[in-house]
């Protein structure tokens, strides 16, 4: 196998185990569909807007939870932004968490919304350098001379 | 007298001697000057003498022993000394010619010898030439005369006339004394004397065809010299006194016609030949060159190749005049049979209409009647009047049909109708009857049945309705079951139906219906008997009334005009049977349907893009706003969008067709923006189309939406389908509430 078939390989099963392991789900596929020759580097740019809104939104939420006094109302709509950016992005994981991020806020626990956002955070983490890795690899057999294939 | 130097001879006293001898030495003399004399003078008379030279050496010698001899004359006397000397002199130059000429003739003499010798060769070359010569001067005679026999031969192509030619012109080229041609008799066991150059009407010899004499000539193909006295030479009383000229016996092959194949000429062995005698004439001692045999093979040969020509002909002949009166009687027979088609046109013709009419009287009439006041005697009588009528005029009308139908003048009214319709007014028409007899009627169309078909619809109806009711007249109980579909070419072919073989074209199909009844069936033997006309089964005639028995063999007549093939299948009696005809449909064009309404096949689909489309795109959450603009832009629009409602509120315009808004942000009622934008807009075709992009789930929202007077709900995540398909709907009804 030459160079670009090898890669190609490793993308495809590296593609497949964020699916499988539940990193991203159909959305992110759906945002490939997006990716004409109009706007080639839609997937990175929505991913790089979604990494920055992510870590502000983060951010903003723990600065909120170590108040003595919890705004439970703002982490709320972090969370619910947080919920939004992760679903339109497909970054599976990340929405069910807020999902449960956001119940404990309704229920105005601390305790449980820090855990959460640990959670949060790790799953966001990984989910970075998932990605990150996902378009080097790209990057690499697009500089081997070869085509991104899809799903 | 002193001495003296004559010489004084000896003189004897014998004078007569001398005498003597002096005569002759000058007859010597004499004779030796007139031979060189005479030889001058002849030799300059012939043109040719090689040897001049020899003559005047000889000439010298003959003149010089005159000489001495003459002057011989002088010494018998006293003579001086100078008639010595000269003696002496002529004596010493004829020793020398003498000796020289002596050594010239032996050169000389073989030379003239060998002229002799060359001359005898010459003569005897010129003998043989002389006979070779004779030779070829006869063998040039004997291809004229060849080539004059076959000219004579081959140029009449009538049998006796050949054989006469043949036997008169070698009779004349060969002078013989007679010619006779024996040919082999029918049963193929004797020779009979056919012709003979000289008897005028051969009496009729045979001989048996296996003598030894015979078979030696015909195991060979040369002329064969026979004995005068075998039996096929006895052919008259000897003519001469001393001996039979010799007899020479060839054969002839006799080509049959039907020994002629293209590929191997006949073998020698099946052939019959003829044999042919001739005589040279008797006392003469002329006997058979080997010219004259070779002249009368090549004759036999070409009286054979002649012969069977003529044996072509007189065939082709025959056959001809068998041809030619065949034709007249397929001709007469022809016009018999078109004038009795005509006769039963024109009978047709009459009774057509002069039948009907006063059926049709009596039909009405009695009808009318049943609605009188009738005695229940009378009404039984009319009642049977009109079933008997009634059948009558069914009768008629069948047996006027056929008869169009088996003229070839019946067409088919094709149209496009519904196949479907056909079979479902067959099934209303039969459901009555059935029912009353309760049976279960069942329809069975395959799904690949066009709807729509081309052909003769009322024919087709006529087929069906003839096949099903018979389904339900022969069967007292139980059920009957019609199948339509579309038949592939495996089920086509049917071994019953052997001479069928429908060709798949476009734009047809073949129709296959099945009636499968459970009545009394049909015993096999009788099978082959439905579809002929007037031709009833004893049986269906004993249980029923009804029916002339031309029903199925117009329905056949109808089958086959639609290309198809009609056949009954039954286990026997009791076991029901099974109808099955195939016809060929057309299918009709699509694009001449519009009258006609079709099953749509594939749901309406909707655009595949926008282009051009303004769109505002209302969303806080920058990743869905920017996800939800690359749906859009990928789709083709013009896309717009804001971060907060203030923005919207300021951007919106009349130039926005739709407005993509997402509400589930809490404490942002993105329901004031559409309850801004209608107030904004107020008139209906300026307004942009309201869309909410929600994540919830909820009929609240449904229902606050719906109160705002947004024009759909749309659940989040958006694939690209679900955009596309909500644009088109969206565009094409001005309403989308997605159901969640």
């Amino acid at each position: 196998m030459d160079v670009v078939s090898q890669l190609q390989k490793q993308f495809i099963d590296f593609s497949s185990s964020l699916y499988r392991e539940g990193y991203v789900d159909d959305q992110f596929s759906q945002l490939h569909k997006l990716q004409d020759e109009s706007s080639p580097d839609f997937v990175v740019e929505v991913a790089s807007l979604f990494f920055d809104d992510a870590e502000k939104l983060i951010n903003s939420m723990a600065r909120a939870l170590e108040q003595p006094c919890v705004d439970f109302k703002q982490v709320d709509s972090h969370v619910h932004q947080l919920k939004g950016s992760s679903s339109s992005i497909g970054a599976l994981r990340v929405k069910n968490v807020c999902i449960a991020f956001r119940s404990f806020c309704d229920a105005q626990n601390r305790e449980g919304c820090m855990r959460c956002l640990q959670q949060v955070s790790h799953e966001y983490t990984m989910l970075k350098s998932k990605l990150q890795t996902l378009f080097r690899m790209e990057q690499q057999i697009l500089a081997a001379g070869g085509s991104v294939p899809l799903e | 007298m002193e001495s003296c130097n004559c010489i004084e001879p000896q003189w004897p006293a014998d004078e007569l001697l001398m005498k003597y001898q002096y005569i002759s030495d000058f007859f010597i003399a004499l004779a030796y000057f007139s031979i060189p004399l005479e030889l001058i003078y002849f030799v300059k008379k012939s043109a040719v003498f090689p040897y001049r030279w020899v003559l005047v050496q000889f000439g010298a010698f003959i003149v010089l022993c005159g000489a001495t001899h003459l002057i011989n004359l002088w010494t018998f006397n006293m003579h001086s000394r100078t008639v010595a000397i000269v003696m002496t002199t002529a004596k010493v130059l004829t020793a020398v010619v003498s000796c020289a000429t002596a050594l010239m003739l032996v050169h000389i003499i073989p030379d003239l010898l060998s002229v002799k010798t060359r001359e005898l060769f010459l003569k005897n070359k010129a003998a043989e030439l002389d006979r070779e010569m004779g030779l070829i001067r006869t063998q040039e005679e004997t291809g004229r005369h060849v080539r004059m026999l076959t000219h004579e031969i081959r140029s009449t192509l009538d049998r006796h006339t050949i054989l006469k030619t043949t036997l008169v012109e070698l009779g004349r080229t060969l002078a013989l004394e007679e010619c006779a041609l024996w040919m082999p008799t029918r049963t193929g066991l004797e020779l009979q004397l056919s012709y003979t150059l000289r008897q005028q009407n051969p009496v009729g010899y045979t001989v048996p065809i296996q003598l030894p004499v015979i078979n030696q000539v015909f195991s060979s193909n040369h002329a064969v010299k026979i004995s005068p006295n075998c039996p096929v030479a006895r052919l008259r009383p000897l003519a001469g006194k001393y001996m039979p000229g010799e007899v020479v016996a060839v054969r002839v092959p006799l080509l049959h016609l039907s020994n002629f194949q293209i590929n191997d000429w006949p073998e020698l062995s099946t052939k019959r030949y003829a044999l042919m005698v001739l005589m040279l004439p008797s006392d003469s001692a002329r006997q058979w060159h080997v010219h004259e045999l070779e002249l009368v093979e090549v004759v036999a040969d070409q009286v054979a190749v002649a012969l069977s020509h003529a044996a072509i002909l007189e065939e082709s002949m025959r056959a001809r005049d068998l041809l030619m009166q065949q034709n007249i009687a397929l001709d007469s027979a022809r016009r018999e049979a078109e004038t009795a088609i005509r006769a039963r046109n024109d009978f047709l013709a009459v009774m057509n209409h002069e039948m009907r009419t006063p059926m049709h009287a009596i039909i009405a009439l009695s009808s009318l009647l049943q609605e009188t006041e009738l005695t229940p005697e009378q009404r039984l009588m009319v009642e049977t009047i009109l079933k008997s009528s009634n059948l009558l005029a069914t009768l008629i009308n069948d047996v006027l049909d056929l008869s169009r139908l088996e003229d070839g003048s019946l067409q088919l009214q094709i149209g496009t109708f519904n196949l479907h319709a056909v079979f479902r007014e067959v099934l209303n028409l039969i459901k009555p009857i059935a029912s009353v007899k309760k049976l279960l009627v069942a329809l069975n169309l395959a799904p690949d049945l066009p709807e729509y078909a081309v052909g003769d619809e009322k024919r087709l109806m006529q087929t069906l309705l003839n096949v099903v009711g018979n389904a339900v007249k022969f069967t007292k109980e139980g059920n009957i079951s019609i199948t339509g579909f579309v038949a592939k070419s495996e089920s086509l072919r049917d071994s019953r139906a052997p001479e069928f073989f429908p060709v798949p074209i476009e734009n047809h199909f073949y129709l296959r219906v099945q009636v499968r009844d459970s009545g009394s069936g049909i015993s096999p033997q009788d099978i082959p008997n439905l579809f002929t006309k007037f031709a009833q089964n004893q049986a269906i005639a004993l249980r029923n009334s009804s029916g002339s028995g031309l029903g199925l063999a117009i329905c056949k007549r109808f089958v086959n005009l639609m290309e198809g093939h009609i056949w009954i299948e039954s286990e026997g009696l009791g076991k029901g049977c099974t109808a099955i005809f195939i016809v060929k449909l057309g299918i009709p064009e699509h694009s001449n349907d519009s009258n006609l309404s079709f099953i749509p096949k594939m749901p309406v689909h909707g655009q595949t893009n926008f282009p051009g489309l303004k769109v505002l795109v209302m969303d806080e959450n920058g990743v869905s706003r920017s996800v939800t603009k690359g749906l859009l832009l990928h789709l083709g629009c013009d896309v717009m969008t804001v971060s907060s409602v203030e923005e919207c509120f300021q951007v919106v315009s009349h130039e926005h067709q739709v407005v993509f808004m997402d509400v589930c942000v809490p404490g942002i009622d993105g329901y004031e923006v559409a309850v801004h934008i209608h107030d904004k807009f107020t008139r209906r075709h300026e307004r942009p189309l309201i869309v909410a992009l929600t994540g919830s789930t909820d009929n609240l929202t449904k229902d606050n939406c719906m109160r705002v007077g947004m024009d759909g709900v749309i659940l989040k995540p958006v694939s690209l389908e679900k955009m596309r398909s909500v644009l088109s709907d969206l565009l094409e009804h001005r309403v989308l509430f997605e159901s969640m």
